[in-house]
């Protein structure tokens, strides 16, 4: 118990010693596990939805499909076949022009019973099931028109009343409704200057009547046609027994339907994991400057815990508490942020049950944040405890400041120049590496910002031309946000914590540049332009060619050919680039304050 | 306390310096009263925390006196800007310490050289400027050394040719033999002896008495205040000098 108190205590301590560094170190691994939690609930939110919905309404494994009446017979043939467990239908379908809040659409009507059927029980979510005169409507369907229960709508010419609000795993939601009759369907854009055939629905909703509305609804051309759903014994066999009657022409197997159910949480999940990727790099080198330099710092606290008496065993055990304190309350953290930022993203799944809000960890996802979190702690313990271990007391006591990299060519430039440049391009050419991973950070952080005006700008085209409704924009609009606000949030903990690691770093430098006659002043700028040159490089190589890599990237992902992207104007580039530098500047300004006006005596 | 021998250089008058309060309140200099005239070598030693040290970085702009005042050729510098107090150190005191405080990745001219920078002179002159100082100092050979290829007693002499680059008013040198071994610490009395008889006024922390034993004056101090003060007539030429080993 003594040892355990003792090793908590001396954990403390230390991080209460350096609060700063704590708290940047936690922020950095906050960060990450935040972004990792977020990508996880995402890829878990895609299916999930969809998978209750099919729970609630006993939703079919296959959904059949006949085009008239003569075809009804393969209908009934297929109640029977093998495998097939139960079934509802078939019930009569038919389209028309839908007519609500001075909107018009197509529409898919079916024909249902009042009573519940065996298979596919719709699960109303506003208001009631069909009456006579009452009409039914699939919910992201009614969203997209703007109509709630009580409202009047049109359909075929006939006034209905709006009952009740449902969703259906029969069907996937508004706009990808599964297409029932048998003229067809087109999804997605249409150009304007091109006329349909005749028949062929556009993007067209559903909506359920009961059966006597069907058939009084259906004309020579709207004919009747049959849907019937099927319960398999295995249904898992689902794709297997499409094929093997008929193929996909007339019979929708539910993997197909969750296929195009969740293509849209497909679509964030994909940008979301793009943002992960480059949010991970972003991470990394936070991570790299913190835990390097705090790596350094402990050698010589390694030697007084060895020179009083502790073992290697008690070194590593006090690191190692030091840096699971900090990881268990950044994965929690992470874990929490990333639970109540996921159901922003999910909005696309309107259609289905719960599909907003109910986004959230998993066990295995929380199991995969803590190992990563615990991971970043373990590796940076391992290195100064092995150090511990294998170095004597005298020479960790003894321990110096890494010793500074000499890169010649650079002081030799640096004569040159005034006061300020001469000494931050000494103080960036003391460490080369720290150098390196700040432009990488910035040029991550521009290349996203890159990627991000394409998307803007694509999805801002979008909006009206069929492949995204309305409300799917912005669906991936808050997908965008979120990764935007990230993106910058991690950059930003970057940009301080490498300066702050700079500023730590060279204190004896700027103190000793002070005392030879430098002023607070120039000793400041010297600090902040040692962050912003580097943000310049980054930022240019952010732009190009990372920026247009990153593109390739992501078409070469998605396989989208990208020939239609909007690319960012230069005045956009330039903007993003004067953009970049002015926020490292800020955000380096008070870092480089503190450490230029630290009093050199306190130093030297 | 002290009265300068020639035109007071460098002048501290009532200077404290102050830190805590109440009753954790330590006064580190503790009203003291000093003047350095041109060309005099000035020692000062004591006990390890007497405060020696802050007196010396007082003196010397490093840090501001909690009162007092402090004069450099005649214009105070207790009470001015940092940006002056910057022109300062850049321009009228050169400081040594014990401890060296050369930059490790630059080669030994590139330090010396580097005050000459900040003070704004151009690269070329200041290059001249730090290899004249080398050759002086007898490490023209080593110019090109980085401090880790030099030895204790080289390093200091680096340290001191940096101290010197800005030609200035006073040389503030804090235990510059402090971190050597015996050899290398005759090698810097030696130094500063020559500085001394080229009429570089100096101000010197030390415990050593041979280096003390170089100066013109000698202050003993004791828990913040100067409480003695012995007249070397001559220098390293008198008795002490000779117990130093200096004559030859």
């Amino acid at each position: 118990m003594g040892r355990v108190l003792l090793v908590t205590r001396l954990a403390v301590r230390d991080l209460r010693r350096r609060p700063t560094e704590a708290l940047l170190l936690l922020i950095a691994i906050l960060a990450a596990t935040t972004t990792l939690t977020l990508g996880l609930v995402l890829r878990d939110a895609a299916g999930d939805p969809f998978e209750s919905t099919r729970a609630a309404t006993q939703g079919p494994d296959v959904v059949a499909k006949a085009a008239g009446v003569s075809e009804l017979s393969r209908l009934e043939r297929l109640a029977t076949a093998s495998g097939v467990t139960g079934h509802s239908g078939p019930f009569p379908v038919t389209s028309g022009k839908i007519q609500a809040s001075g909107r018009t659409s197509d529409v898919q009507v079916v024909g249902r019973d009042t009573a519940d059927a065996a298979v596919d029980r719709p699960k109303v979510t506003k208001g009631g099931w069909v009456t006579a005169g009452g009409a039914v409507l699939e919910a992201a369907f009614a969203h997209a028109l703007d109509v709630g229960v009580g409202d009047s709508v049109t359909i075929g010419g006939k006034p209905f009343e709006v009952v009740g609000l449902a969703v259906t795993a029969a069907s996937p939601p508004y706009p990808a409704t599964l297409c029932l009759v048998p003229a067809g369907c087109v999804h997605g854009a249409v150009p304007e200057d091109r006329n349909l055939p005749a028949g062929l629905l556009h993007n067209p909703g559903l909506a359920w009547l009961t059966q006597p509305d069907v058939q009084s609804l259906a004309t020579g051309r709207n004919a009747l046609s049959h849907v019937m759903n099927l319960k398999l014994s295995d249904p898992a066999d689902a794709q297997a027994f499409v094929e093997r009657n008929g193929g996909d022409a007339f019979l929708q197997s539910w993997q197909g339907i969750r296929s195009d159910a969740t293509e849209l949480a497909k679509d964030s999940q994909i940008l979301l994991l793009i943002g992960a990727w480059l949010l991970g790099l972003l991470a990394v080198a936070g991570l790299s400057v913190l835990v390097g330099g705090r790596m350094a710092d402990q050698t010589r606290r390694v030697g007084l815990l060895k020179a009083v008496g502790g073992t290697p065993g008690l070194v590593a055990a006090v690191l190692l508490a030091e840096y699971l304190l900090v990881a268990v309350v950044a994965a929690t953290g992470g874990l929490a942020i990333g639970a109540l930022a996921a159901p922003l993203l999910t909005g696309s799944s309107a259609g289905l049950v719960g599909g907003v809000g109910t986004a959230s960890p998993t066990w295995s996802t929380a199991l995969v944040v803590t190992g990563v979190a615990l991971g970043v702690a373990v590796a940076a313990t391992t290195v100064p405890a092995v150090r511990a271990a294998r170095s004597s007391t005298v020479s960790a006591l003894a321990d110096a400041a890494r010793p500074p990299r000499r890169t010649g060519w650079l002081i030799s430039l640096s004569r040159r120049l005034p006061v300020p440049l001469m000494l931050a391009l000494r103080v960036a050419a003391r460490r080369p590496r720290r150098v390196v991973l700040g432009v990488v950070g910035i040029a991550v952080t521009v290349s996203g910002m890159y990627i991000l005006l394409v998307l803007d700008t694509f999805l801002g085209s979008q909006t009206g031309t069929g492949v995204y409704t309305a409300d799917q924009v912005e669906t991936l609009r808050h997908v965008l946000m979120v990764w935007t606000v990230v993106l910058l949030a991690l950059a930003a903990v970057n940009t301080i914590v490498i300066t702050w690691a700079t500023v730590l770093d060279n204190r004896r430098a700027s103190a000793l540049a002070r005392a030879l006659g430098a002023t607070p002043q120039e000793v400041t700028v010297a600090l902040a332009i040692a962050q912003v040159l580097p943000a310049l490089v980054g930022a240019v190589l952010g732009v190009f060619p990372c920026g247009r890599l990153l593109f390739a990237g992501i078409n070469a992902i998605t396989g989208a050919d990208g020939g239609d992207a909007v690319l960012p104007a230069p005045w956009q580039l330039i903007g993003l680039t004067a953009a970049t530098v002015v926020a490292v500047a800020l955000l380096t300004a008070i870092p480089a304050r503190l450490g230029g006006r630290r009093p050199v005596t306190e130093v030297l | 306390m002290s009265e300068a021998v020639g035109a007071p250089v460098l002048s501290a008058r009532g200077v404290r310096k102050e830190y805590g309060e109440g009753d954790g309140l330590v006064r580190a200099v503790d009203s003291v009263d000093l003047q350095v005239g041109a060309g005099e070598t000035v020692a000062i030693m004591g006990p390890s925390g007497c405060g020696k040290s802050t007196l010396l970085h007082l003196l010397g702009g490093l840090d501001r006196p909690s009162g007092g005042e402090v004069v450099l050729n005649g214009r105070r510098i207790d009470d001015i800007s940092e940006k002056a107090l910057a022109r300062v150190r850049r321009t009228d005191v050169g400081h040594v310490f014990q401890s060296f405080h050369l930059m490790e990745e630059l080669t030994a001219v590139e330090n010396v050289e580097l005050s000459a920078l900040l003070a704004g002179r151009a690269p070329r002159a200041a290059r001249r400027r730090a290899e004249e100082l080398l050759e002086r100092l007898g490490l023209a050979g080593r110019s090109g050394f980085l401090p880790s290829a030099l030895s204790g007693g080289q390093r200091q002499r680096v340290a001191v040719a940096r101290a010197l680059c800005n030609e200035p008013l006073v040389v503030l040198a804090d235990e510059p033999t402090g971190n050597l071994d015996s050899a290398a610490a005759l090698d810097v009395l030696r130094l500063f002896r020559d500085l001394r008889e080229s009429g570089q006024t100096l101000v010197i922390v030390t415990h050593d008495a041979r280096i003390a034993a170089t100066a013109d004056r000698m202050f003993s101090m004791r828990d913040g205040s100067l409480v003695d003060e012995t007249r070397l007539t001559g220098g390293t030429a008198g008795r002490l000098g000779a117990l130093a080993g200096l004559e030859d």
